[in-house]
């Protein structure tokens, strides 16, 4: 997984609230048994005015002049702000594949869908949760200033925009500790590996029907 | 110290705590089916890793499999290569059970888990689906993961994760004739909304859930999650035990005996305290019909579509617009006047034999109205088809002029050839009504089994308490 320490970046801004993770990546891209080249898909529905299917090549798509990301300003935006409830709906990993392969490095939101949120950690993209206020003022800022850039510093925990204002956030340390580090989460839990087989020693005897 | 059926879930599983209270919980059912699993898959033969414990998976294949014509297979190269690459994959890792396209026993994951005694109280289940939730209905603790934790389950049988917060939702009186567990979840949804669970696991208490079926609990778990809520929950009692014996992968002869003393433990304690709860009084919900593009956009038949201007916050009015337009829908339209293109009466939310049996209570000796273009039944499993048939049920939905169908996901998703085109409207048993959830531009509007099939004779919305 790639690491994630700090990452300065242009702002895209999507002002809805609950965006699921069937406008993220509608259904007839999740027939790919691959994890990459979801990224021309992301938003398909909004993003072009034609009807979008898998193989399509994204060169011949009718892009929508109003959708946010088709605008020249948020070309090339590696951190997405948006409203409260992001990643609603469905598991579907192919949410996080389509940011991550789109180029978005972080999220930022009052709030975020549990799956999902869990899901950008596995992928080395950060979503940020911030307070109402702060998200409220961000999209102020990013809709007033063309190229405005944010900086997400995962090591001290703050986001930084240009006034030099920086807003702390949380993040669990053992995900935090995993992100930084890019690292593998199979191989960190395959260390207990005794400690599980233990486990299920045990439960073998005590509730054997669970082993049927 | 008193516990909740989910802290006393979590206990049961822990194997390891790191110092931030991440913990290693063990996972005691994997279910597989084809659309999330073939990346994890991949993952563990590139990484030379192999499955902890074959015997904890159960697999189907349902969300790209056909409705109609199984002789012909799959049609769509993508949907069937996806499909094969799940037959594949099961034949090299193996399974407690696989039961492929065309199997008798193959249908939807979170209708064929529970039918076959593969989901039992007590366990820790994870499937590549939000709608694991489901599986809460028997005491489970049953969440959805991405195709990374899937990976990571097959690698380790053990998933990483922080201890939630938890909600009791406590459903006082018992419902009204015509008023189901569907209607009883979404005005929970339209009170509480579609973040208002996240972060929790949601308990689901009181006399209207202690009398109602394992059909019912499933339909309120299965919803959970489109209230934000990763897991849902029900306390074990006598309609959960009648519901498992005998099933095929239940215990039997002593170990059953064991087994069901154990289940009957897996009750939140009296005094166990709740960080969040919802008082709900069952008597006072209507048949409701969702009118927008998230599960919270909801009202009861007798209701009317709101108007943006009814709300303060200027997120949500925007949101209202938005779905407003989506919808071809103008505020204040009477519920009761919106007409429909589609029926259909499927998906894990809605497609037990209960829900056929209701559905087809109202549909009997009666014909779909002129304006309906399609509607269907899809029974979530082989076993569902098969028993429904035996009662009689196909027959009363083919001469009302419904079409049965073969099990699977179907329209609530429309990975198959099951869609809606632009601009249809369609009266849903489903659980989400997105923008293109049921195909791109499709207008989809949930409802219970009952209000579809009232939507499916009236050609609109209907007061299904009017037709019984």
């Amino acid at each position: 997984m790639e690491k994630f320490i700090r990452h300065e970046g242009l702002v895209a801004v999507l002002d809805r609230a609950n965006v699921d993770t069937d406008a993220i990546i509608p259904k007839q891209f999740l027939k790919s048994i691959k994890r990459s080249g979801f990224g021309p898909n992301l938003f398909d529905e909004w993003r072009y005015l034609d009807h979008g299917e898998p193989g399509m090549d994204p060169a011949t798509r009718v892009p929508n002049p109003d959708f946010v990301l088709n605008q020249a300003r948020y070309r090339s935006a590696s951190i997405l702000l948006t409203r409260e409830n992001f990643g609603c709906g469905s598991s579907r990993e192919h949410a996080p594949w389509a940011l991550q392969d789109y180029g978005f490095r972080a999220l930022i939101g009052t709030s975020f869908a549990d799956i999902f949120y869990n899901n950008c950690f596995k992928n080395g993209v950060l979503p940020v949760r911030l307070p109402a206020a702060e998200v409220d003022r961000l999209f102020a800022l990013c809709q007033a200033t063309p190229g405005f850039t944010l900086t997400v510093d995962l090591d001290g925990l703050y986001v930084l925009s240009p006034d030099g204002k920086a807003v702390p956030f949380e993040v669990d340390a053992f995900r935090r500790y995993c992100l930084l580090g890019g690292y593998d989460d199979i191989g960190l839990t395959l260390r207990h590996a005794d400690k599980i087989r233990e486990f299920e020693a045990r439960r073998r005897i005590e509730q054997p029907w669970l082993f049927a | 110290m008193a516990l909740t059926l989910y802290e006393k879930l979590w206990n049961e599983h822990v194997v390891h705590v790191e110092d931030d209270g991440t913990t290693l919980l063990y996972i005691d059912r994997h279910l597989v089916h084809e659309v999330t699993s073939p990346q994890a898959f991949e993952g563990l033969k590139l990484a030379g890793r192999k499955a902890w414990r074959v015997s904890s998976i159960v697999a189907t294949a349902d969300h790209n499999t056909p409705t109609t014509d199984w002789a012909q297979g799959i049609a769509d190269p993508i949907s069937r290569q996806q499909v094969e690459t799940l037959d594949a994959n099961i034949r090299s890792v193996g399974a407690l059970a696989y039961f492929p396209f065309r199997d008798a026993r193959q249908g939807i994951v979170h209708v064929i888990g529970p039918e076959n005694g593969a989901t039992l109280p007590g366990m820790t289940v994870v499937c590549g689906d939000s709608h694991t939730s489901t599986h809460g209905a028997f005491a489970c603790l049953a969440q959805g993961i991405g195709t990374s934790e899937v990976e990571h389950v097959l690698a380790t049988q053990c998933l990483l994760q922080k201890k939630s917060k938890t909600m009791l939702v406590h459903v006082a009186g018992q419902p009204g004739r015509g008023v189901s567990a569907k209607d009883i979840v979404l005005s929970l949804i339209g009170v509480i909304g579609t973040a208002g669970g996240t972060g929790h696991a949601i308990e689901f208490g009181g006399p209207a859930i202690r009398a109602m079926s394992m059909e019912g609990r499933m339909t309120l778990c299965n919803m959970a999650i489109e209230a934000g809520a990763r897991c849902g929950l029900v306390a074990v009692d006598q309609i959960t035990i009648d519901y498992l014996r005998g099933r095929p992968f239940a215990p039997r002869g002593d170990v059953w005996d064991r087994a069901a003393a154990h289940w009957r433990s897996l009750v939140s304690d009296a005094d166990a305290h709740f960080d969040r709860r919802v008082d709900i009084d069952a008597a006072r919900i209507g048949p409701q019909v969702t009118w927008g593009t998230s599960p919270e956009m909801v009202a009861s038949i007798n209701e009317r579509v709101p108007a943006p201007e009814d709300f303060a916050d200027p997120v949500k009015r925007e949101g209202v617009e938005r779905a407003l337009q989506y919808m071809g829908l103008v505020a204040r339209t009477p519920i009761a006047e919106i007409r429909v293109d589609k029926i259909f009466i499927g998906s894990c939310t809605n497609s037990r034999i209960e829900d056929l049996r209701a559905a087809a209570a109202i549909v009997k000796g009666r014909r779909l109205a002129d304006n309906i273009r399609l509607a269907m039944v899809v029974p979530g499993s082989g076993l569902v088809k098969a028993q429904a048939e035996s009662e009689g049920l196909d027959k009363i939905f083919r001469a009302a002029g419904f079409e049965w169908r073969e099990p699977g996901c179907s329209m609530c998703l429309g990975m198959n050839a099951d869609r809606l085109e632009p601009g249809e409207r369609c009266a849903s048993t489903s659980n989400r009504n997105f923008e293109g959830r049921q195909g791109a531009g499709g207008r989809t509007h949930l409802v219970s089994p009952q209000m579809a099939a009232a939507a499916a004779i009236a050609g609109r919305f209907a007061d299904v308490r009017e037709i019984l």
